[in-house]
């Protein structure tokens, strides 16, 4: 493993991408940053830049408009960039497969690293998906 | 060849960006105690460092070449700050004349640094952010100024670091008299606008603005702006050190001194919101330019 997937390992800078949820994962994401869970032990934190981010937080259903959003953000975002897909919305639509006004899954847009289901998945939850993630990075199982 | 070892390893370019990140360690670290939080490890800041310049470098459409070129601008200037301060703390007598002005002048360009790099990336919330640092500058730079006066008053009209060190040496710290103390209070308000810290950060907003001025930058330009950020965060104490408390300066006490103004800033950054730019400049232009008017004319009494 080189030096900069190292570093990339210790610092996961964080773009909060909310494509149309509910703002139940969204509360759960920032519960990641308060006392009890406090990720920023791990190096992580939340930027208010997508250029500045090493990873996007997807949440809900992408609609018509919010899926171009999705799909520009990506492009904005500078490489190497993961996808964190979070809540049963964004892994998998669930009850909104059928609905008119969701054309498509998030890992139909942009390819997404890992998967957090739950509804929404607890902050202990996404803090094992986000060790899988890095554990992915550094090509463990 | 002694020069460039001063410039670009010992006390200023290598040196400063290791204390200085070591600081914004000692930041995030006592920020996060204080919300009783852990916080992060000690090397985070190297780490973040290192992955950002492991990052693709974008530059927006029908960006200029300042926008590359700023960040760069703005941290071998204060390297150089780091450099002449370092210098005068280690070896007083070796000072040259005016090398106070030439300070003062360094000082400013890393804020200039960021206006041009804001204003060139054609972002709107960048040139907001751009435009409220104007305004700021404009606004710290006068009680600023005035203060340094008060001092250089003090010292029998030295505008040399060396001298205005002696003339502590003899006749004891800057802060033991009225104007001193009256001066660093504003310059610990100036410190904290020139660091970009809590109570006047509007240019960088995060909440607000995106990261204003910073928003377009991504990679290696970023990383440079967060490590002038750092080597400000060492050179502004070190800075009001030789100008206030400059008396003892063996390494025991200028390591002390200088974590008690860290912490003094960082538990100013935790305790205050955030002020609009029209506070700000009312705050600077109003009561700490009356502060340092006063200090000056102590100053020139004799206190």
């Amino acid at each position: 493993m080189d030096l900069k997937t190292r570093a990339l390992t210790k610092s996961i800078w964080v773009f909060h991408a909310a494509t149309s949820p509910c703002n139940n994962c969204d509360i759960e994401v920032l519960d990641l940053f308060t006392p009890r869970h406090d990720v920023e032990r791990f190096g992580i934190t939340l930027v208010g830049s997508v250029r500045h981010a090493d990873a996007l937080i997807v949440t809900g259903v992408p609609n018509y408009k919010t899926k171009e959003r999705l799909k520009k953000l990506y492009s904005q975002a500078p490489k190497p960039c993961l996808v964190i897909a979070i809540g049963n919305c964004a892994c998998g639509r669930i009850m909104f497969r059928e609905s008119y006004n969701s054309p498509c899954p998030v890992d139909e847009i942009i390819p997404v690293d890992v998967y957090i289901p739950g509804c929404p998945p607890k902050p202990e939850a996404m803090i094992a998906g986000i060790i899988k993630l890095i554990n992915k990075l550094k090509g463990k199982e | 060849m002694k020069a460039i070892f001063n410039y670009l390893i010992f006390p200023g370019l290598l040196f400063s960006v290791v204390i200085g990140l070591m600081a914004c360690w000692i930041d995030r670290k006592v920020t996060a105690r204080i919300q009783w939080r852990v916080g992060p490890p000690w090397y985070q800041n190297f780490v973040d460092i290192v992955k950002l310049f492991g990052k693709e470098t974008i530059v927006p459409q029908g960006a200029r070449g300042a926008f590359l070129l700023s960040p760069y601008l703005g941290f071998l200037s204060v390297a150089l700050v780091a450099a002449i301060l370092g210098l005068g703390v280690l070896s007083p007598q070796k000072s040259f004349v005016g090398d106070l002005i030439v300070v003062l002048y360094l000082l400013i360009i890393p804020a200039a640094a960021l206006i041009m790099g804001g204003s060139s990336s054609r972002n709107p919330l960048a040139s907001i952010g751009a435009s409220r640092e104007m305004k700021l500058v404009l606004g710290y730079e006068l009680p600023f100024i005035l203060s340094v006066i008060a001092i250089i008053i003090r010292s029998s009209g030295a505008i040399q670091l060396g001298s205005i060190l002696n003339h502590q040496l003899n006749f004891g710290s800057n802060i033991a008299s009225w104007s001193g103390a009256i001066a660093f209070i504003v310059c610990l308000a100036c410190m904290q606008a020139k660091l970009g810290l809590v109570p006047f950060d509007m240019s960088e907003a995060d909440q607000e603005l995106m990261a204003g001025v910073l928003i377009e930058y991504s990679g290696p330009p970023l990383a440079i702006f967060k490590l002038s950020k750092a080597v400000m965060l060492y050179v502004m104490p070190l800075f009001l050190i030789i100008l206030f408390l400059g008396k003892d300066l063996s390494p025991l006490f200028i390591v002390g001194k200088y974590l008690l103004l860290l912490v003094i800033i960082i538990l100013i950054k935790n305790t205050n919101p955030r002020l609009r730019i029209d506070q700000a400049l009312k705050f600077f232009w109003g009561k700490v330019t009356l502060l340092a008017v006063i200090a000056v004319i102590l100053a020139a009494l004799g206190l």
